[in-house]
This record gives C-alpha cells, structure tokens and sequence, in this order.
C-alpha cells in the first residue's frame, strides 16, 4: 500500500452534464458519506488532484477544457467518466455539437455507468480508480526518468 | 612618527575636496573635441581610490581637528555665495518664484549680517576635522558618488538619444556632478560651522540645477520646490550661526567640535535650528515634497542627491548634533518628525506603481528612521543610525541606478511594466532583486539595522512609541517591497531578451554596487568594530553591537541564501512544465487565456496598491500638519530657553 | 550531559527531526476535531503524512522550475526560524527568518504569473502586514517582562509572563488565527476557498513541492505554539494545558466564522495589535522603565 491510495484527492469537471450527475457527485462529498474517511478531498485545482472526475459528454467549447484541466494534473493521474454521457455522449450523442465521450479527447481509466450515476457507484468507481492509480505509480517509477516521456506537454 | 600622519591625513581631506572641484572645472572648460569621458573615469577613479586610502590611514586615529588658516578661503566663500544668490535671485525673478526670491534675500541677508558683525572678528583655529563618520561618510561619497559619476557617462548619452527635445548641457551636468561631491567631502570634514553652511549651501544649488537639468515646466517648478524647502533650512542655519556668535563672541563654538560639548543650555538652540535645516535636506515630512518632486531629474541625479549624498548631509549633521538632542524634548519631537516620515512614507509607498516614486518615499521613509534614531540619541541608537545609513546609501544607490537602466530600455518607470524582467532582463532582475533584499530581507543590511533599533529603542526614553512605529512601518514597508519583487521575478515565457546594448560601464557600476551590497551585509561586524563603535564610544564613552552569537547567526543564513539557488541545480525529479491554472482556459503557454465568443486576450495581472487605505493625499496632508506641530512646538520650546 | 555550546545545537536539531511529526499530528489532530464538529467521522489521525507521502510520490509539475527553489527556501528558513527559537535564540531574529520564509512562499507564487497564485500572493502579503507586528510587539512584551530577546532567558523566568501581557496574548490569538490559516482570516489559501481562488498561493504548486510546503506549514505549528507556551513557562503543566485549549479555540472559530474581506483583516488585525497590544505595552512600560527603572 502506499501513500497515493490513502489520499487521492479529486477534481470534478462537469462538461456538459444535465447537473444529474453532478449533483450525485456532490451528493458522494457530503458527510453523509464523509469520503474524507479515505483521504479522499475535492480540491477544486487539477495541479493538486490525482483524480479526475468528469461528468457529461465532450462537446467543442468544452474540449480544450478538458485536454488543459487534464494536461495540468501531475502524473500518475486517473480519469473517472461519470454517466452515460460521459461513456458514449448518452442522450445527447446526436447532438450536433456533441463529439461524444470524454474518451475521445483524453484517456478514461474507469466508466462508472449510470443516468443518473449512484453515489455508491461513484465512490465504487473511485476506489477501483485507486487499484489503477497504484499500478501506474508502479509503472512510472519503473520508468528511468530520461526516457519518461511527458504525458501532455503545451508549453 | 607622530605628527607625520596628520599630515598624511590632511592632504588627504585637501585632495578629496580639492580634487572634484578641479575635475569639474577641467570638465566644464575641456575642449568640444576632447572626450571628456576620460576625465570623468579618472577621477571617480581617484576619488574611490583615495577615499579607501583614507580608511587605511585614518580608521584607528579617532578625533583630529585641523588648524587651517582661514582668512583668505572665508573671502573666497562669501564671494561665491554671493555670487550664486544674486544668479539665484536672477533665476527667481525671471521664472516668477517670488517664495525663493525671499527665502534667496534673507538667507543673504542673514549671511551678510553675520559676516559684518561677528565674522570679521572671529578667526577659527581648527576649521577642518576628521574622525570615523567622517570617513563613512567619505567612503559613501567618494565610492557610490563617484561610481554613480560613471554611470552617468552612458546613461546621459541614452537619455539625450531618447529625449532630443532636451538640450544638451552635459558639460554642465558633470561639472556639478563633481562640484557636489567636492561640497559633499567639504561638508564632513569641516569643523567650522560657517564652513559647513557654505558647503551646505554648494549642495543646495547644485541640486537645484540638476534636478531642472531638462528644463521643462515641471522640472523647473521642481527645481525651485526643492530650492526654497532647503533655503528655508539654510535660513535657520544661519540664524544658528548668528546666535552662536552673539552668545560667545570669541566664536570658539562655531567649532563643531566643541559646541556639541558645551552644555545643554547654550547648544540646544542651534542644535535645533540646525536639525532643522536637517529635517529640510532630508526630505523629512513637512518637506517631503521636494525630493519626490526630484525624481524628474535624470536618474542618477536621483541616485546621487537621494541614496549617497545630499540626503545624507541632512541626516548626518543631525547625527552630529545627536549628543546634544539625547533626552531632551526638542530632541524628541525631531525624533517624532523621523518617526512619523517612516511610518507615512512606508505606508504611502503602498499606494505608488511609479518605481521611482516609491523609492523615493522609501528613501525618506528610512532617513526617517535614521532621524528617529538620532533624535532619541542615546549610544546605541547613534550605532544603529549610522549602520543604518551605510546600508542604505548602497542598496538605495543600486536600486535607483537599476530602474534607470531598465527605464533606459523599456522606456518605462511604471512597476507594473516590470513584469517578467528576470525573462527580459535577467541580469539586471537578479541586481534589482538583491538591492531590494537589502532594503528589506533578513539577514541583509536594513533588517539588522530594523533589528538594532527595536532593541536599542525598548530601553530609551518613550522608546516604546518608536517600537510600535518601526513595528507597523515595518510591515508596510515589507508589503510594497515584495510585491515589486513579485512583479520583476514572475516568469512570463516567450519574451525577447532586451538586455543588450548597455554600455560597459554601465555594467561594471552595477555589478561593483551588487557585490557592495552583498559585502556590506558580510563585512558589517568589522566595520562596527573598526568605524563605528570607536567612533559611539569617543563621544559617548559607552559603545554597543550586536551579540557575537547574533552575528554568527546571521552570516550563516546570508551563506544559506547564498547557495539557495543552486539547489535549482540539483532538482530532484525532472520537472514537467504546465501552463499555470486558469480554470482550463488557458492558451499559448499561460500568456493567454479564451474568453467567451472563442477570443482569446493576454493574461495581465497588477499589483494590489490599496490607495483607499494608503492614499498619498490623506497620508501626506495628515504627516505634514503632524509634523508641522511637532516642528513648532520645538522651535517654541528654544524660543522659551532664550527668554 | 551535553556541554553547553553544544546543547543548543542539540535543542534545534531535536527540533528539526521531531517538530515534523508533532506539527503533522497537530495537523491530524486538527482534522479530526474539525470532522466531529461537523458530525463526521473525519480521516484517520496519520492522514496528512500520507498526504505529504503522496506529494513525494507524485511528479514534479511546475510552471517555472524557479518555483522548486522557492518552495524549498520556505521550507529551509521556516525551520531555521523554529531551530532559533528552540534552542533559545533571539527572538527578535527569530521572526526575521520567520518573516523570510513567508517572502519565500510568496515569490514562489508570483513568479507562477497565474491569476490564482497572484491574487493568492497579494493576499498573503496583507496577511504578513496584518500579523507581523503584532509578533514584533509580542517579543518586546517579552522583553519588557523577562528583560531579555532570548527564548532560552525567556523560558527559564519563574515571572508568570501571562499576567503581564494579557492584551499581547489575546492579540496574539487573534493573529494566530491568520497565521494557522483559519477562518475567518483564511484568505490566501484555505481548506475552504475552492470557488473563488482555487488554492490561492499554493494554487501552482504540485507534487513535491507542495509537500515542502506542507512540511513546513507543520514547523510553523510548532513554532507557532512555542510562542503560546512562553506565555506560560513558569508552569509547563498550564503551558501544555494552554495551547491545547488555544488551539481548540483555533478550531472552533474556525468552524463557526465565515471568512472576512482582506480589509477586514488587516483592519482587525492591526487594531487588535494597535489597541490591545499598545496599551498592554504602555502600562507595562510605564512601570517597568519610568516607575522603578
Ligand atoms: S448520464 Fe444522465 S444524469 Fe448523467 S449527465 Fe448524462 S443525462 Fe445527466
């Protein structure tokens, strides 16, 4: 076990959710659930989080949101699609200006599906999340550092 | 053996007044096709070099007074003051400024009056004196002045380039340049008080004819601004004078030396009109306007009459005069007049985005504290006062020549314009930012000073008032230093290098007033002990310093903030570079950033200025009516001793 | 037993290796009481070590890789500064470095050029000048008290420094709220300003460097506390006993007050130190110096 697991502190980006989902992510960081039992804190600053929580599907205004948001977090990092628009677009897939899922743009590590997701499932998805987030800590420290290659550099 | 260093000595003081005065005589009279740069090379040159020498020789000599013949030199100065005071009047008249013409016509008067009742009978003995503040006060006229004299070669050309409106006087420039210097090196080594406010006087014209050097409206406005503040302290002056010799007609007390030693009763009353004139040349509050006014002159006329000189002439004859001041109530209200000029000059800094402006107010925040300090005058405030004033003089004269430099080449003096300048200039980032560090950062100068003064003032009389103004002074004057230091450090990428084309020599000036600021901080325990606790302990007869563990302390964080930076050399991981955090929205790099409708707008970010809290109005209307009372009370408190 | 040139030497490395833990437990601890306040269970007590464990397992994402040095400089001068004072040091010297390291923080922010680090920093900035010379006054309350700016003369007076200054340790309460970061003066950076400035001054700070941060906010605990404690010194027991209750205060403030304007802040702050402390000096000067010098 290290560290990394016993505190991931996440960050919620909705892109273009109907707020069901949000307002169930909301609903998981309330005491009633009192996630900071795990360590886990909604930071609310992609430069702090280790996951990434997104709602909704991806569409063109918010599609280089979302490549920054993720860009500027330190890796190792995880992605977490919350509902089905986040997975494929879900209702709003023919939509004109809906590319469809958030994996189209930046990689997905767990799906939780769900329209609207359960806060169980989320908190589910986000402790699944951790396993994937163990083993890519494992995978960059394996990594020399020379060879690491950036996971998204703009500069 | 004996006798043959004060001889040394004082060909020495002869060389170092006489010398910048034939240099600027050379320089105004030279040739058009002789490249006077040479000149002016060579004698900043001379000047350093023999102002060190002078330390070599003197350091351990304590108390020297020099008998001088006068006759023929007093002569000379009545005839050069008059002379200047009838350019003066000319001047005045024709530039309508009927406030100087007055001040012009009773300084004269008074002068006169003096020189015809008293002066023709008094023939001093020891004119010229020599001790450790003199030396300080020679090493920071003879090596900042004369580095800032070569600065000025390059610098005046850029400005001429840049300002082709502006007629070129640059002979004249340097002459006056050199002739206060020489004033300069006059004034502390007189010992004869006539002598002194000759010198006193040089200095004012001088000042007056630099800071209207571009003779624009403003300038000119300016320059006379500051002539009447300081005219109006030559005036009490000379009433100092006056009263010295009504009292004591054999007139041995016009002797610096021995008017500081004769008693409360006859020295406090031109103790007090001479700080007076004091308060005036160092801007002090109710007369703060002048030197802000100043700032229009070229900037190393700002650094020449605010950092090393003209400024320090008003802080140090109060320094002189301190054994006089220490517990008494006049001496009080002086050293609230400091007080007060710190806290309000700190604070209103706050409120400045011009460069020069806040160095300004900077510079008459901590003569301020200085004053404060001589003021209250006990032994261990004189040791913290002079401390205070070395290093102020050299962080301050680094400062003021760096924003020129940097004015010369982004054509701005506006702090906000400085943003990123450890990108486009990065040399001159790294100066600006160790001359700020000494203004306000522990462990360098200013600090220790800041330091010193809270644990000399906890045991003077009402020390705890000064406590509480250094205390919140203090703090104000941390806010406005570090969000300057903010700005020229924030690293906006992509930007041009546009540190090219500054001149040498230029750069040999600024990397020598670095480097000073970095070994005055290092060497400060040896110049206590070698300069200024002998020099506390002749007039006082008691010394003080800092704790040897103290000092140690110190030294040790100075080399940690030394080699702090080259931990960036040895980073751990290797870092990856993003964009900093705009909620998403951020394009180029961090230099932009998408608003709505797609477009995208640079990302500009200003300081805080707080003007609500600490606007220059209200502050300066409430520090000039304060101080206006405390002034008064003390001028109506010597009026009482004579009656 | 240690020779006593070395015994300071030894007091301020003890205090290096062990004032992380203590300031990560205070941190803990803190955690905890804030989440049964607020009817939760709360993290577990080790919590912010793992967090800081995460830190150093994370990348080392900067903006400027000036930023690394910034960060380090606030950790290494906020424990020189907690070195000084727990070997007995002046403590006068004692806030300077203090007050560096705070300068440090705040040119790592600036030197990120993002609106958030910046307003961060700014704001920061007024909190140093809201506190700082409340501190100042503090150490000369000291002084006046113990006739001396050594923590080591100070901590050995038998003279119960609290009855002396009451005024100073109320407005040094109140200045302690801004320093732990606490509502309602948590403007710069905060558990709670998600919305309105991210992070503030740690906004651009990541991984590693974040870690230094939090480190050193844990010396600056332990630090902070110290202070509290010379109040008491004659009696460790009440000392002890004192800056758990102060902390507690801390907390239940924290939890009950909303946040203020940075101009209620330093309006606050600098009334408390010009009124409470002021006073509370001027009574104490007055008879110390001009009654029985
Ligand atoms: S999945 Fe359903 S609830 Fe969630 S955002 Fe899409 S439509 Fe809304």
């Amino acid at each position: 076990m290290t560290y990394l697991a016993k505190s991931p502190w996440i960050i919620h980006y909705d892109a273009s959710s109907c707020n069901g989902c949000d307002i169930e992510v909301l609903a998981a960081l309330t005491p009633v659930y009192d996630v900071e039992r795990f360590g886990i804190v909604n930071t609310g600053n992609p430069k702090h989080a280790d996951v990434f929580l997104v709602t909704g599907s991806v569409n063109e205004q918010n599609r280089e949101i979302l490549k920054n948001t993720y860009d500027q977090m330190a890796d190792p990092k995880v992605v977490v699609a919350i509902g089905i628009c986040a997975a494929s677009g879900g209702i709003f897939r023919e939509c004109y200006n809906v590319m469809g899922g958030i994996d189209k743009v930046i990689p997905v590590d767990v799906f939780v599906p769900g329209c609207a997701a359960r806060p169980e499932a989320i908190i589910d998805g986000v402790v699944k999340a951790l396993g994937i987030l163990e083993a890519k800590r494992q995978a960059m420290n394996d990594r020399p550092a020379a060879t690491r290659k950036p996971a998204g550099d703009s500069v | 053996m004996e006798g043959g260093y004060l001889v040394q000595i004082i060909q020495l003081l002869l060389f170092l007044i006489l010398f910048p005065l034939i240099s600027a005589i050379v320089l105004l009279f030279a040739g058009k096709s002789f490249d006077t740069s040479w000149i002016v090379k060579i004698s900043a040159l001379g000047i350093g070099a023999v102002s060190l020498y002078l330390l070599a020789v003197g350091f351990d000599k304590g108390l020297i007074t020099y008998a001088v013949s006068s006759g023929p030199v007093d002569l000379v100065m009545i005839i050069i003051e008059l002379v200047i005071a009838v350019y003066l009047l000319y001047l005045g008249i024709r530039h309508k400024k009927y406030s100087a013409v007055i001040l012009v016509l009773v300084q004269a008067a008074l002068i006169l009056w003096f020189e015809m009742t008293y002066g023709r009978h008094i023939e001093l003995s020891y004119n010229l004196f020599f001790d450790q503040l003199s030396i300080i006060m020679a090493l920071i006229v003879g090596i900042i002045g004369s580095l800032i004299c070569v600065y000025s070669l390059g610098y005046m050309e850029t400005y001429h380039q840049h300002h082709p409106e502006i007629k070129d006087r640059r002979r004249m420039f340097f002459f006056l340049l050199f002739a206060f210097l020489s004033a300069m090196f006059g004034l502390v080594f007189s010992n004869n008080l006539v002598w002194i406010l000759f010198f006193w006087e040089i200095t004012t014209f001088c000042s007056f004819v630099l800071i209207g050097y571009s003779q624009t409206e403003e300038a000119t406005n300016n320059a006379f601004l500051a002539l009447s503040m300081n005219l109006l302290g030559g005036v009490a002056f000379a009433a100092a004078l006056i009263y010295i010799a009504a009292m004591d007609p054999s007139g041995r007390l016009l002797e610096l030396n021995t008017l500081i030693h004769s008693g409360y009763v006859f020295a406090i009353i031109p103790a007090v009109l001479i700080s007076f004139a004091g308060l005036t040349k160092a801007a002090q509050l109710p007369f703060s306007s002048w030197l802000l006014g100043a700032m229009v002159a070229p900037t190393p006329v700002s650094a020449l009459l605010h950092s090393s000189t003209m400024v320090k002439a008003g802080v140090y004859i109060i320094l002189r005069f301190a054994p006089v001041l220490t517990g008494t109530t006049e001496g009080l209200m002086i050293a609230l007049v400091g007080g007060i000029t710190f806290l309000l000059a700190s604070c209103m800094a706050i409120s400045q985005s011009n460069a020069k402006r806040v160095l300004a107010y900077s510079t008459i925040g901590n003569l301020g504290l200085i004053v404060a300090c001589a003021g209250v005058g006990t032994y261990n405030l004189m040791w913290v006062a002079i401390l205070l004033m070395i290093f102020h003089a050299v962080a301050k004269s680094l400062l003021f020549l760096c924003v020129g430099t940097v004015e010369n080449r982004i054509g701005s003096r506006d702090i906000e314009d400085m943003g990123g300048l450890i990108e486009r200039m990065p040399k001159l980032a790294v100066m600006m930012f160790i001359g700020m560090a000494g203004m306000f950062l522990a462990p360098f100068g200013m600090i220790i000073s800041k330091w010193a003064a809270i644990e000399a003032f906890i045991t003077a009389p009402f020390g705890l008032v000064f406590i509480v103004i250094l205390a919140f002074g203090g703090s104000a004057s941390l806010f406005f230093w570090c969000k300057w230091m903010g700005k020229i450090i924030s690293v906006m990428r992509h930007q041009e290098n546009l540190e090219t084309g500054i001149r040498p020599e230029k750069w040999a000036v600024l990397y020598i007033l670095t480097g000073l600021v970095v070994i005055v901080a290092l060497i400060f325990p040896l110049i206590s002990s070698a300069l200024i606790e002998p020099f506390v302990m002749q007039i006082y007869g008691e010394t003080t310093r800092l704790a040897q563990a103290n000092i140690t302390i110190m030294l040790l964080m100075l080399g940690l903030l030394i080699i702090m930076p080259f931990s960036m050399l040895f980073t751990g991981k290797a870092p990856r570079m993003a964009p900093p955090y705009m909620g998403g929205m951020t394009t180029e790099g961090g230099m932009k950033y998408t608003g709505s409708m797609g477009i995208s707008h640079d990302l500009v970010l200003s300081n805080y200025y707080l003007k609500n809290y600490f606007g220059e109005e209200k502050l300066f209307m409430t520090g000039t009516l304060v101080c206006w009372g405390l002034i008064l009370i003390a001028l109506i408190m010597i009026v009482g001793v004579i009656l | 037993m240690i020779p006593e040139p070395y015994e300071a030497i030894v007091k301020a490395i003890i205090y290096l290796l062990l004032a992380p833990v203590l300031g990560g437990l205070i941190a803990g601890i803190d955690r905890k009481v804030t989440a049964r306040m607020q009817g939760r269970v709360g993290p577990p007590l080790l919590q912010p070590f793992y967090d800081v464990g995460k830190f150093f397992e994370k990348e080392n994402l900067v903006v400027t890789t000036t930023q690394n040095f910034y960060a380090l400089s606030y950790l290494v001068f906020m424990a020189v500064a907690g070195a000084l004072f727990f070997s007995g040091g002046d403590m006068l010297l004692v806030i300077f470095a203090f007050t560096l390291s705070h300068i440090f923080l705040v040119l790592g922010a600036y030197a990120a050029f993002s609106p958030y680090s910046h307003i961060g920093a700014e704001r920061e900035l007024i909190q140093i000048i809201a506190y700082e010379p409340m501190i100042i006054l503090t150490a000369v309350g000291m002084y006046m008290v113990t006739k001396s700016f050594y923590v080591g003369s100070i901590v050995q007076s038998t003279t119960p420094i609290i009855l002396y200054l009451p005024g100073v340790f109320i407005g040094y309460l109140i200045v302690l709220t801004i320093k732990l970061r606490k509502s309602p003066f948590d403007l710069s950076t905060s558990h709670h300003a998600h919305q309105e400035i991210v992070k503030g001054v740690t906004t651009d700070f990541a991984g590693p460097n974040l870690g230094r941060i939090e480190i050193a906010h844990w010396y600056e605990y332990v630090f902070l506390l110290g202070v509290v404690y010379l109040f008491f010194a004659w009696n460790p027991f009440i000392a002890i006993a004192a800056i758990i209750i102060a902390y507690f205060l801390e907390i239940l403030i924290d939890n009950t007050t909303s946040r203020v304007k940075w101009q209620m802040t330093l309006r606050s702050a600098w009334l408390v130190a010009g009124t409470l402390g002021v006073i509370n000096l001027g009574v104490l000067y007055y008879l110390r110096m001009v009654v029985v010098p």
